[in-house]
């Protein structure tokens, strides 16, 4: 795959970019905030979007996907981004989805992922339990008792939680917090005996969730991969996501930068346009060269996965890390040049600024990716 | 033409003959002179130091591709590349501009690299505003009589030839009135004065021009067109730089990661200090961000996709790229890097000190950071001014 969209790609760009567009202003996303509307995100919307085949992009087509990859998925995250869409893309696709997917239990896959790819269930990852992201910093624990386990512990920032009819839970089952080995994955129904589940409301509108697992048994045939094993899989789970998520992040830029140029070419003070002041025009140029940066990070981050590189882990903290920075960047300029309207709930830059901070947290920000990446090359 | 295949069979076993085996270390000052001229003989002989520019005019008459396979085969022996101001800048633009008798008169004596070059371009008052350059030239009869300063010439004390950015009109808008123009060094009214830079260095000039002659036939393109000429000349500049790696040279053979890991030392098996290690992991993202963005460019150009210029993004990344690789090494060695000469430094670092001193120009000569930023929010952002 090469770093610039192929004629199929620029297609699938230009359809997303009508569909969102058409169906998703952002004033839809600011209604369903306004309204604490119950899901969150459209329903109708996010149906609509499997029978395109995006929400089944990733999957093979034995279980109802496209089979195509993150190139392909990205230019649709973008333009999610650019309109700021809360459709669960991240919690349904990249995180459950794929969690399912690189399980490797296939009659979970066949029970499960056919219904992601049309668009009829949610699901959701619940591994967080402090603020900064740790990905093996897990205390709820899974106990073996007979056949099953049983669950306790609580989650939180867990997105999409109060929709998902699946969550898959990282918990620990040998060895103590922060410890790689020892991990194992379930796949619990929301539904199930002892969860209880407190939808959280969160700066940028999305929807996440608390989950409390009291004692939630679960049978060990609904365990993705190894038991000890699960970071085998949550691992690469990240990486995926982690891409997924810069993609998104990448049409957010652009928007919030388009935005904020066309500012700065129409905005008049002292009698001129603020875009002839030089202090304003640098700091436009360097939020270019971020912008600029980022794609192409980002669309060689998602190569490493279609082609099957291992470079994928390297690349993932590579572009989230980089992403991170881009998000402070554009999102802090974009608010500081529209000046005492940026920071008015009614101009919609403000919106841009505040999912960019919630996306710039999730998965991890720019300090744990670089310190990550360094523990990749072994520095 | 040969298949590049065979193309690269023949250079090899050309080069297997022609180049002499002290040779065989790259680019590195003070080569064995007798082999190094041997050497730019034999490769003139096939007009191979300019391989791109027609045959008529000493060059070697290859395409493209055969030009850079050409170019990856004496690289991967290790053969000194011979390039000057001549081939990588004024060559070009005499085969846009120049008219057919002065490409026959400059042209071939640049390809066999008899003639060296320098560029009279900045002057104490016209830096990166460099339209504003006040060098006068008035016409008497067919020569030129030229007055005035020029600054930054590099290698002005050992140039034969100066391509020269004049003011042949005053009285026009300042991009109007400049020209193109050619005339030797060695004659009265030229009087170069080396300039000692913050690394010790003394590759840069001040050159006075105090009545000094040109022939009025050695303007390139128009008379008071020359500013044209003098920009797409600083396009092949900056084609020639932007695709190298990074401030260390192939001498410095430490690699940014060893030295730090050797100065800054291990805890666990990672670096003791987590804000240098942060640095390090962002300097190697950036090269490689500016990598892949360079690469990107190129291919958005070769499928015809609305590329956006970013000839100034890169020149301006690059520069704060090689910078900041020279700021970590010496952060990493604290006041070992303060050594200026003498027992107690060893040489690789008086070397490193003496980079990280020269790299601060990276960020200033072919148009500063700012002047970058001026470029990319006036041209690419088109933010009216």
């Amino acid at each position: 795959m090469g770093l610039i969209l192929s004629e199929d790609q620029l297609i699938l760009r230009d359809m997303a970019k009508s569909f969102c567009d058409d169906k998703s202003p952002i004033d839809r996303m600011r209604r369903l905030r306004d309204t604490q509307d119950e899901t969150g995100f459209s329903r109708e919307l996010w149906k609509e979007m499997g029978e395109l085949g995006w929400t089944g992009i990733l999957f093979p087509e034995a279980l109802g996907g496209a089979d195509m990859g993150y190139g392909e998925l990205g230019v649709v995250l973008a333009e999610c981004g650019r309109v700021l869409a809360p459709e669960p893309f991240l919690s349904t696709v990249l995180l459950g989805g794929n969690a399912i997917l690189l399980g490797g239990n296939e009659p979970l896959q066949k029970e499960l992922l056919p219904d992601v790819c049309n668009g009829d269930r949610i699901l959701c990852l619940a591994f967080q339990e402090r603020g900064r992201f740790a990905p093996h910093a897990i205390e709820t624990s899974a106990t073996r008792d007979g056949d099953s386990f049983r669950i306790r512990g609580e989650k939180q920032f867990v997105l999409d939680g109060h929709m998902a009819d699946q969550i898959v839970v990282v918990a620990r089952t040998a060895g103590s917090t922060g410890e790689r080995d020892g991990l194992t994955l379930l796949v619990v129904d929301a539904e199930a005996n002892g969860v209880s589940i407190q939808r959280t409301e969160m700066i940028d509108g999305r929807n996440a969730a608390r989950i409390t697992f009291d004692d939630v048994a679960i049978d060990a045939a609904r365990v993705l991969g190894e038991i000890d094993g699960g970071a085998e899989i949550l691992d690469p789970v990240f990486d995926r996501a982690t891409i997924g998520l810069c993609a998104e992040m990448v049409g957010c830029f652009e928007e919030a930068f388009e935005r904020t140029l066309e500012y700065l070419k129409t905005r008049e003070q002292f009698g001129v346009k603020i875009g002839t002041f030089q202090g304003l025009r640098h700091r436009a140029a360097q939020m270019f060269g971020e912008l600029e940066f980022a794609r192409s990070v980002v669309r060689d981050a998602q190569s490493s996965i279609d082609d099957g590189r291992n470079d994928v882990a390297a690349c993932a903290s590579g572009a989230k890390a980089r992403c991170s920075d881009v998000a402070n960047l554009i999102g802090g300029e974009a608010i500081q040049m529209h000046g005492g309207i940026g920071m008015t709930d009614e101009e919609e830059i403000g919106l841009f600024f505040k999912r960019l901070k919630a996306a710039e947290f999730t998965l991890g920000d720019a300090i744990y990716h670089r310190n990550r990446y360094d523990s990749l090359r072994g520095y | 033409m040969a298949s590049i295949e065979e193309f690269k069979q023949e250079v090899r076993s050309w080069v297997e003959e022609a180049l002499p085996a002290e040779l065989r270390v790259g680019n590195r000052k003070n080569l064995p002179r007798e082999a190094l001229s041997l050497w730019v003989d034999a490769l003139a002989a096939r007009g191979w130091i300019t391989p791109s520019w027609p045959t008529e005019y000493g060059g070697g008459g290859l395409d493209r591709k055969h030009a850079a396979a050409l170019m990856s085969e004496l690289k991967a022996v290790r053969a000194p590349i011979i390039g000057s101001f001549g081939t990588s800048m004024l060559g070009p633009t005499l085969l846009e501009f120049g008219t057919e008798e002065q490409k026959q008169e400059f042209l071939p004596p640049i390809s066999r690299h008899e003639v060296k070059w320098c560029q009279g371009y900045s002057e104490p008052g016209a830096g990166s505003d460099l339209a504003s350059l006040q060098t006068r030239a008035v016409l008497e009869g067919d020569e030129y009589v030229i007055t005035g300063q020029k600054i930054w010439t590099t290698g002005a004390d050992k140039a034969d030839w100066i391509f020269c950015l004049v003011r042949t009109d005053p009285d026009v808008p300042k991009h109007d009135g400049i020209s193109f123009i050619l005339f030797p060094m060695h004659q009265d009214g030229v009087e170069v004065a080396p300039l000692t830079l913050i690394d010790g260095s003394a590759d840069f000039s001040q050159v006075f021009f105090d009545g000094a002659r040109a022939k009025a036939k050695n303007v390139v393109g128009p008379v008071n067109g020359g500013w044209t000429v003098a920009k797409r000349l600083l396009q092949h500049e900056r084609s020639t730089d932007g695709g190298s790696e990074g401030g260390l040279s192939g001498a410095q053979k430490e690699t940014l990661v060893q030295l730090v890991k050797r100065e800054v030392g291990l805890e666990n098996g990672v670096l003791a200090d987590p804000a240098i290690r942060q640095r390090l992991a962002a300097q190697e993202l950036e090269a490689k961000a500016l990598r892949l963005t360079m690469r990107r460019a190129g291919e958005e150009a070769r499928a015809g996709q609305t590329g956006r210029d970013i000839g100034s993004l890169g020149k301006y990344r690059w520069a704060n790229m090689v910078k900041s690789e020279q700021d970590i090494a010496m952060l990493a060695v604290g006041t070992q890097g303060l050594g200026w000469d003498g027992p107690g430094f060893e040489g690789t670092q008086l070397d490193r000190t003496r980079a990280w001193l020269t790299t601060r120009a990276d960020s200033i000569w072919g148009g500063t950071n700012e002047v970058q930023l001026n470029v990319i929010a006036k041209r690419v952002l088109l933010i009216p001014e």
